[in-house]
C-alpha cells in the first residue's frame, strides 16, 4: 500500500510482472462476489463469462509480452443504468426486467476496447431516483463499513462493491449527487466530471441536463486514470465536448501553493457537527499545503434543492414516458385496451419514488403551472450558474461537505422523502451548474462511518480539481481511508 | 344568408434528406417493416438524438423560398404525448422558436396567403391493423418533416387547393422534398370556421386532421363548411374540436373535443444544443435558390411567347420545363415545341409520375432537331407529327428515320401540278365538295400525300386544291 495510493497501477504492475494472472485475479473477485454478495446486494447481475473471457484475452497478451493499457485486465463494475449489449440492464426497475440492450454505451465501448474485466452490473435506486439505493426493485445495498447502514445512492451498488473489495472500481451516474454521496457514505472517492466531458450515450436517462457518468474508486489517482480513459468527445452525444487535456500522467503533481480555496458559509448550514469539524480539519490540511482560504457567500444555494427537483423531475417525466409495455420490458398480463395496458404496466412496473417524481414532473410542466414552477426554476438555474461563475473569479476550488451527515440507517429514507431530498443540498448545485466535483474521504464519525469532503472545480477544470484532491489524499490517505476486511485484498 | 369561410392550413412535408433527422437511417419510403430503424429512432433507453444538419439547411431553403425570415438562434423542444407510433413518448419538434417565420405565398389572383411559421420535427411511425391485431412499423419514425403553418387567410376551397399546389411546386423546385402525396410526404391539417359575410369576429373552428390528397381536402372542406352552416343556421353552436375525414362516407367525424385536447408539456430538448445559423449561410442559401415556379411562368410567357395555359402546364413539372427549354434552343417558333410536348408527348405520359419524372423516350436535342426542320419547311407539319410518333416509339432521331431526300420538301410549282392532277383524278370527291360536303376534300389531300409519301405540306395543298376547284366552277 505504501508504494501505491491507488489500486489500478498496483494491479497493472502485478499483472505485467506475472505475479498474478488476470484469470486468477478475476476468479478471486468472482469467488468473493459469490460469497458475500447475497448479503451486501451490491451486484444485481454477475457477468462471470464475460469477465473470464476478457481475462483470458489479457493473459494471452501478457504471455506475448505485450504492454497492457492502463485499465486492461482490471476487474470492475457498471451501474445497472449503463447499457451493455446482451447483458440485462434494468435500472433496477421492474419495468425494465429482462431488457437486453442491443448496443453498448459509449463508456462501456471505450472500456471494452481496453479489455476492462466486467464483473457485473451493480445495484442502484430505481432509475437513479433516490439517496439510499433502497428504491431499487432488488432492495438496497449495504454499507461496507457497517452493514446496518445504507451504501447511499443512487449508485449504491457500485460504492458497496468497490468499498467491499468486490471490484477495483465502478462507473456510476451522478444526477444530483448519485456518485459523490455513496462514495462519501462508503469512504471512497467519487468523481462527477464536468457535464459534457463524458458521453451520456447509452446511459439510461433520468434527467438529461444533469446526468453525468463518473467513477467510484478507492483513490483519487484511480479516478484520474479512469477520467482520462472515459472523457472524450462522442459524436453520438450532442452535448458531449470531451476533456481539456488528460490528468493522470503529469497533472497530479502540481503544487497548490498560493491557490485559493473558496468557502461559502451557506454550505455549512445544517451540517452535523462532527461532519463540520472533519471538514474544518481538512481545510487546515490545505492551509498547511500552502493554499489560501477565501470566504464568500452563495445565497442561491437555498434554492438548489427545489430547483433540482422541479427540473430533474420534469425531464424524468418525459424520459420515462417510453416505458409503456409495448416494445420491451415489463408488460401487465391483463388488460382490455391500449390505454389500460399502458396505465397498468406503468403502475405495476414503476416503484413509488419513480411514480412520485413522474407525477411531480408532469405537474410542473403542465399548462397553467409551467410558468410558476418550470420556468421559474429555469431562471433560478441561470442565477445559480452565474453565482458559481463569479465565485470562480475569486477562487480556484470550492470546498464543502459532500453530505450533511454520514450514511443513513437502513430504511431511514422510506420514512420521509422530503427530508431525504434535503440531504442533497451540498451535491445538487454542482449538477445544476454542470460543474466537476469530487468527494474525497476525510474522516470517520464516532460509529466509524466515513465522512466525505467535496471539492468543486470550474467547468472543464477537472484536471485542476483532481490535482487538488490528490494533494490532500497524499497527505491524509492513512487516516482517511480504511479498507474493510472483506472481498479481495491484495 | 351568406357565409364566409375562414381557413388556415398546417402542411407537413417530409424532407428528402438521405438520412433521418436524428440518426443515420435511410429516409427511403417503404421497405419491410422496421428495417429502416436503429436504437436511436426506435427510442431505446439510453440513446440520444443527433441533429442532421441538412434538415436545418433544407428547412431554411423552404423558408427563404416562401419569403420567410430565418431565425438565427433556435432550439428543439419536446412535445410529450403517448401513442404507440411514437416510441419515446415525445416528438422532438420546435415550439416557441421556429426556424422560419412571417412568409407568404402569392396566389394567381395576386392575393397573399401569409405563412406564420415553418418548423422542423420528426415524423412518427405507422400503425398497421391486420386481422384484429395492431402492428407498428417504425420505418417512418424519425423521417424529417417541416410543418408550414398558414394564417387563416384562406376564403375558399379553390384558394386552399391553389395554396397547397403552389407550396408543393415550390418545395419540388428547391429540391427539399419529393412531395408525393400518395406516399404521405405531404399531409395537411385544415382549420375551418365560418362567419357571416362582413363579420369581423372569427367563428369557432374545427380542425380536420391528416389528409394526404387534394381531392379529399376539397371534399372534406366542402362537407365541413356545409355542416357548420347548417348548425349555425339552426341556431346551433360549433364545438371546437379535432375531426377526421372519412373518405368512405365522405363526411368529417369528431375525433376529440377541446376538453380532451392533449397538454403537450413542451420543454426544451435537453439532449440537443442550440441551432445557430449565420448571415453568411442564409445568403449562401438565398443565392443557391433556383428560379421559383412563379418567376419561371412569367419568363416562359415573355421569353417564349407562350399562352398562359401552355406555360402553366409546362412549369407544373420542373423536369418537363427544363426539357422544354433544352428543346427550344435556337428555335424561332417555341409554341411549336410546346404543342408537341403538351399534345403528342403528354398523351404518352399518362400518369403524374411519368410527367414529374419527365419519362420522354427521346432527348430534348432530338425534339429540337425535329422542330428546326419543320420550322425551316424541310418537313411538313403532318410529316413531322408522324415522325415524332415514330421517334417516340423507337427513341431514334429524325435523321435516323427520314432520308435526306424526304426532307427536301416539295417545290411550290411541283405541288401545284400535283394538285391539278389530283383534282382531275378525284371527280367524285370534287362533286361532293361542290355540293357542300367540306370533308370530301380530305380524300383529295390524302391522294396528294400518298403521291408525295407525306412530304407535301398538307395545309398548303388544301389551299391550292380549294383554289383550283373554285376556278373550275
Amino acid at each position: 500500500m505504501e508504494k501505491y495510493l491507488g489500486k489500478i497501477k498496483h494491479i497493472n504492475d502485478l499483472l505485467q510482472s506475472k505475479q498474478i494472472s488476470c484469470t486468477e485475479l478475476t476468479n478471486k473477485y468472482l469467488d468473493s462476489i459469490e460469497t458475500v454478495n447475497s448479503k451486501l446486494n451490491a451486484y444485481v447481475t454477475v457477468t462471470d463469462n464475460i469477465a473470464l473471457e476478457t481475462a483470458k484475452k489479457v493473459d494471452e497478451k501478457i504471455a506475448r509480452g505485450e504492454k497492457l493499457m492502463p485499465l486492461e485486465g482490471i476487474p470492475m463494475t457498471l451501474k445497472d443504468n449503463i447499457s451493455t449489449t446482451d447483458v440485462e440492464t434494468t435500472c433496477c426497475s421492474k419495468i425494465l426486467k429482462g431488457y437486453m440492450p442491443v448496443y453498448d454505451a459509449t463508456v462501456w465501448k471505450i472500456l471494452k476496447k481496453q479489455n476492462a474485466v466486467l464483473l457485473g452490473k451493480t445495484n442502484m435506486d430505481e432509475f437513479a431516483m433516490g439517496s439510499s439505493c433502497e428504491t431499487s426493485y432488488f432492495g438496497g445495498s449495504l454499507n461496507p463499513h457497517n452493514h446496518g447502514y445504507v451504501a447511499g445512492g443512487s449508485s449504491g451498488g457500485v460504492a458497496s462493491a468497490v468499498g467491499s473489495n468486490l471490484a477495483v472500481y465502478g462507473l456510476g451516474s451522478d444526477t444530483g449527487g448519485s456518485v459523490r454521496q455513496p462514495a462519501s457514505f462508503c469512504g471512497l472517492v467519487g468523481l462527477k466530471p464536468t457535464y459534457g466531458s463524458v458521453s451520456r450515450f447509452g446511459l439510461i436517462a433520468y434527467a438529461s441536463s444533469f446526468d453525468q457518468i463518473g467513477p467510484i474508486t478507492t483513490s483519487v489517482e484511480d479516478s484520474a486514470i479512469i477520467y482520462d480513459a472515459i472523457s472524450s468527445y462522442d459524436p453520438k452525444d450532442a452535448t458531449s465536448l470531451g476533456n481539456k487535456g488528460i490528468v493522470s500522467e503529469n497533472k497530479l503533481t502540481t503544487s497548490i501553493k498560493g491557490m485559493k480555496i473558496g468557502i461559502a458559509k451557506e454550505y455549512f448550514d445544517g451540517i452535523r457537527d462532527d461532519v463540520r469539524e472533519s471538514i474544518e480539519k481538512s481545510i487546515e490540511v490545505y492551509e498547511a499545503l500552502g493554499a489560501e482560504i477565501v470566504y464568500f457567500n452563495l445565497p442561491q444555494i437555498k434554492y438548489a434543492v427545489p430547483v433540482y427537483y422541479i427540473l430533474a423531475c420534469a425531464e424524468a417525466s418525459s424520459n420515462l414516458g417510453r416505458y409503456d409495455g409495448i416494445r420491451y420490458g415489463y408488460k401487465t398480463p391483463k388488460y382490455n385496451d391500449l390505454n389500460e395496458m399502458i396505465c397498468k404496466t406503468r403502475s405495476e412496473g414503476f416503484g413509488k419514488e419513480v411514480q412520485r417524481r413522474i407525477m411531480l414532473g408532469t405537474y410542473v410542466l403542465s399548462s397553467g403551472y409551467y410558468d410558476a414552477y418550470y420556468k421559474k426554476a429555469q431562471k433560478l438555474r441561470g442565477s445559480i450558474v452565474k453565482a458559481f461563475k463569479e465565485a470562480f473569479d475569486i477562487c480556484d476550488i470550492i470546498l464543502t461537505p459532500t453530505v450533511p451527515t454520514t450514511a443513513f440507517e437502513l430504511n431511514f429514507t422510506s420514512k420521509d422523502p422530503i427530508e431525504t431530498y434535503l440531504t442533497d443540498i451540498c451535491t445538487v448545485p454542482v449538477n445544476i451548474a454542470g460543474l466537476p466535483a469530487v468527494s474525497v474521504p476525510c474522516g470517520f464519525d464516532s460509529k466509524g462511518l466515513p465522512i466525505g469532503m467535496q471539492l468543486i472545480g470550474n467547468r472543464f477544470e477537472d484536471a485542476k480539481l483532481l490535482n487538488f484532491a490528490y494533494q490532500y489524499e497524499k497527505q491524509t490517505k492513512k487516516s482517511t481511508y480504511k479498507e474493510v476486511e472483506i472481498g479481495v485484498r491484495l | 344568408m351568406s357565409w364566409e369561410l375562414v381557413a388556415g392550413l398546417e402542411t407537413h412535408i417530409e424532407l428528402s434528406t438521405k438520412t433521418k433527422i436524428f440518426c443515420n437511417c435511410t429516409t427511403e419510403f417503404g421497405g419491410d417493416p422496421n428495417t429502416h430503424c436503429c436504437p436511436v429512432c426506435i427510442g431505446l433507453p439510453g440513446t440520444l438524438p443527433k441533429l442532421n444538419e441538412n434538415v436545418v439547411n433544407y428547412a431554411v431553403k423552404a423558408g427563404l423560398a416562401t419569403n420567410c425570415k430565418i431565425r438565427k438562434i433556435s432550439k428543439m423542444d419536446r412535445k410529450n404525448y403517448v401513442y404507440p407510433d411514437l416510441p419515446k413518448a415525445y416528438q422532438i419538434s420546435q415550439f416557441d422558436k421556429p426556424l422560419c417565420e412571417g412568409g407568404y405565398i402569392t396566389l394567381d389572383s395576386g392575393k397573399r396567403i401569409n405563412i406564420t411559421r415553418i418548423h422542423i420535427e420528426e415524423d412518427a411511425g405507422k400503425l398497421m391493423h391486420e386481422r384484429g391485431d395492431t402492428y407498428i412499423d417504425y420505418n417512418r419514425g424519425g423521417v424529417p418533416l417541416i410543418e408550414i403553418v398558414s394564417e387563416p387567410d384562406i376564403r375558399s376551397i379553390d384558394e386552399a387547393i391553389e395554396y397547397i399546389e403552389k407550396l408543393r411546386l415550390i418545395m419540388k423546385y428547391i429540391g427539399v422534398s419529393d412531395v408525393k402525396m400518395q406516399e404521405g410526404s405531404l399531409r395537411c391539417d385544415v382549420n375551418i370556421s365560418i362567419r357571416k359575410d362582413g363579420e369581423e369576429k372569427l367563428g369557432t373552428r374545427a380542425e380536420i386532421k391528416n389528409m394526404n390528397s387534394l381531392a379529399f381536402i376539397a371534399k372534406a372542406m366542402d362537407y365541413e363548411i356545409n355542416r357548420q352552416i347548417e348548425i349555425l343556421e339552426n341556431d346551433g353552436e360549433i364545438v371546437q374540436e379535432t375531426r377526421r375525414y372519412n373518405s368512405n362516407l365522405n363526411i368529417t367525424e369528431s375525433m376529440r373535443g377541446k376538453e380532451d385536447a392533449d397538454d403537450y408539456r413542451y420543454f426544451r430538448e435537453p439532449d440537443l444544443v442550440t441551432i445557430s445559423i449565420t448571415d453568411e449561410q442564409i445568403d449562401k442559401f438565398k443565392n443557391e435558390l433556383p428560379e421559383l415556379p412563379d418567376a419561371k411562368l412569367q419568363r416562359f410567357i415573355s421569353q417564349y411567347g407562350l399562352p398562359y395555359d401552355d406555360a402553366v402546364l409546362l412549369i407544373k413539372y420542373k423536369k418537363i420545363s427544363e426539357y422544354y427549354e433544352e428543346a427550344c434552343k435556337n428555335v424561332e417558333n417555341c409554341k411549336m415545341v410546346s404543342n408537341f410536348i403538351l399534345g403528342q408527348i403528354f398523351r404518352r405520359l399518362s400518369t403524374e409520375i411519368d410527367k414529374e419524372e419527365c419519362c420522354i423516350t427521346i432527348s430534348p436535342k432530338y425534339l429540337n432537331e425535329l422542330v428546326m426542320l419543320t420550322e425551316k419547311k424541310k418537313l411538313a407539319l403532318n410529316l413531322a407529327r408522324n415522325t415524332l410518333e415514330q421517334m417516340l416509339d423507337t427513341g431514334k432521331s429524325v435523321y435516323d428515320l427520314i432520308s435526306e431526300s424526304d426532307m427536301e420538301g416539295i417545290d411550290d410549282n411541283e405541288l401545284r401540278n400535283l394538285c391539278e392532277k389530283a383534282v382531275q383524278e378525284n371527280e367524285k370527291a370534287v362533286d361532293e365538295y361542290l355540293k357542300g360536303k367540306e370533308k370530301a376534300i380530305g380524300s383529295i389531300i390524302g391522294y396528294i400525300m400518298k403521291q408525295t409519301k407525306g412530304k407535301a405540306d398538307a395545309a398548303l395543298a388544301t389551299e391550292i386544291v380549294k383554289e383550283i376547284i373554285k376556278a373550275l366552277r
